[in-house]
């Protein structure tokens, strides 16, 4: 995962950093998009100090998944595009609030409630181009093994019906987008946008598709595997033929070890989540007890006065 | 657009029937190129004409035809949920369809006027509301770039308030989605798949070049055809 790095070696003043606890609720409102303003940054002897981006080289090399995915292919859509994305997103961000936040947080933030704030699209394309590449592997595709395999044939049915339901939502996505396998753990809060699966049993696996730069951190889901299917993802290599794209994905590059170890963090962060919640569940009973004995009490002292 | 008569063996009780219970469905076809693919060569490669028109126009008009044929089925079952359900399909292929019909008339070879400046009332028009040829080009190739994912960026002209306007629409939103009174005078397609084999990432200069084979000369027929007496 990409984090912010300041450039100068000084870590952006924290204080600049929206705190963005308990699942971002809330905090969308407080953040104004104010390009110009400088607040968070600092004068110094040589210029305005900002955190930065770096763009993530794919764990391999440019031909590692050759034939499958070519080389020309990597130049330009991880030479280029994904240039393109961390270059444009370190200027939109340079001297916002937003400089200094995790990418995580900025992507979360500026979805804004599906009201997209500038720096969303870059922002989003910068984690979903380092996921996607940490998604593949040389040698990959055949089966999952162990628990997700486990929960995949619990969810899905079969492996087969999983990958049935995964290349129908990548081709059946209108335009450019992508495709996931996500952990959902949140039946009905999302905080920063509709959860489009409210209905859906919680802790479990589920196929979403997303168009253009969104993704499912914004609707609070664990992304687990994803594909690209924005055409610059494969026109090189297959043209318009995009099913064959996603054949080859499922069968020669998805890395499940990646997906696997991704299952066992989110359900982790899904687990902490939960004590997180009752925690405060049970502070807020404690406190709710501790609130009305005060409100009773001012009542009373209130009566008195009154007297 | 092309029409095509298809003769589907269905015998359906609830509708009227044709001779010998063959019930008419209207499909629709490809429609020819009116120019080589190579024609437009070097704005824009034969390679990408081949794929863009055989492939990808006919995949929508495919698919445009199959969400019909189901839409028509639902329909006669009257299963309204499908009905529904069917809709985005026939939007995207649909669109698809009619948006690709614009497109290819809107370029030509410049050996048949591709590139010419508009004439005439289309000409003034474009003077009066953009200050110049030149700053209408400048906006659509600003708006095409900017254009997140795939898209189109239009000059079409708004028959109610008789002016031009430049929109862009996403996906194959046809440029009718942004209003009612919307007429496409000519659209440019900035999906990756339009440009991408011969300018890869660096969309701006498609949009610059595509300039070198516009047709003017179909997009003041439309124009001249919305306001005849102008
Ligand atoms: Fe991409
Ligand atoms: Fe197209």
């Amino acid at each position: 995962m990409v984090v912010a790095n300041a450039t100068t070696g000084i870590a952006s003043p924290l204080k600049c950093a929206l705190t963005l606890s308990q699942g971002f609720q809330g905090s969308t409102r407080r953040l104004q998009w104010r390009k110009n303003e400088r607040q968070c940054a600092r004068k110094t002897g040589h210029g305005v100090i900002t955190a930065k981006f770096d763009l993530k080289p794919p764990p391999y090399p440019m031909d590692a998944l050759e034939p499958h995915m070519s080389r020309e292919t990597f130049e330009y859509h991880w030479g280029k595009h994904h240039r393109a994305y961390v270059d444009n997103l370190n200027k939109q961000i340079a001297g916002t609030e937003l400089d200094g936040m995790t990418l995580e947080d900025i992507v979360v933030v500026t979805y804004n409630k599906g009201d997209l704030l500038p720096p969303f699209n870059n922002a989003a394309q910068v984690w979903n181009h380092d996921f996607f590449w940490e998604s593949m592997k040389p040698g990959g595709g055949g089966k999952p093994a162990g628990e997700l395999l486990d929960l995949i044939n619990r969810d899905f049915g079969s492996f087969e019906e999983f990958v049935k339901e995964f290349k129908t939502a990548a081709a059946t996505q209108f335009g450019s987008g992508w495709a996931w396998l996500v952990y959902k753990a949140n039946r009905l809060e999302v905080g920063n946008a509709e959860n489009p699966l409210p209905l859906d049993e919680d802790k479990k696996l589920v196929v979403v598709k997303s168009p253009n730069a969104v993704n499912p951190l914004v609707w609070d889901y664990f992304p687990l595997l994803t594909v690209d299917v924005w055409e610059h993802a494969y026109y090189l290599d297959y043209q318009n033929r995009r099913p064959d794209y996603l054949s080859i994905f499922m069968e020669k590059l998805v890395s499940w070890e990646a997906v696997s170890s991704r299952l066992d963090s989110a359900k982790a962060r899904a687990t902490e989540r939960e004590r997180e919640e009752e925690r405060k569940k049970n502070e807020e009973e404690e406190y709710g007890t501790a609130n009305s004995e005060a409100v009773e009490m001012y009542l009373e002292s209130d009566d008195a006065v009154s007297d | 657009m092309a029409l095509r008569h298809l003769l589907t063996k269905k015998p359906l009780a609830t509708q009227p029937l044709g001779i010998l219970g063959f019930r008419r469905v209207q499909t629709f076809s490809l429609p020819d190129l009116p120019y080589d693919y190579g024609a437009l060569e070097p704005a824009i490669s034969s390679e990408i004409m081949h794929l863009h028109h055989q492939k990808h126009h006919q995949t929508y008009i495919t698919n445009y035809n199959k969400a019909l044929e189901q839409l028509d089925d639902a329909m006669t079952k009257g299963d309204a949920s499908t009905v529904v359900k069917l809709q985005s399909a026939i939007k995207f292929n649909g669109g698809g369809h009619v948006n690709h019909s614009i497109f290819w008339k809107n370029l030509a070879p410049i050996h048949e006027g591709g590139g010419e400046p508009p004439k005439g009332s289309l000409g003034w028009a474009i003077d009066n509301n953009f200050g110049s040829l030149e700053a209408l080009i400048q906006k659509m190739n600003a708006e095409g770039a900017a254009l997140q994912g795939s898209g189109w960026v239009w000059l079409g002209v708004d028959k109610e308030l008789n002016r031009l306007i430049v929109e862009t629409t996403g996906n194959q939103d046809p440029l009718v989605t942004k209003g009612p009174s919307l007429v496409p005078l000519l659209g440019i397609d900035v999906w990756e798949h339009a440009y991408y084999l011969q300018y890869k990432n660096v969309r701006p200069d498609y949009l610059k070049n595509i300039w070198k084979v516009m047709n003017w000369k179909y997009a003041s027929e439309v124009y001249d055809k919305e306001f005849p007496e102008s």
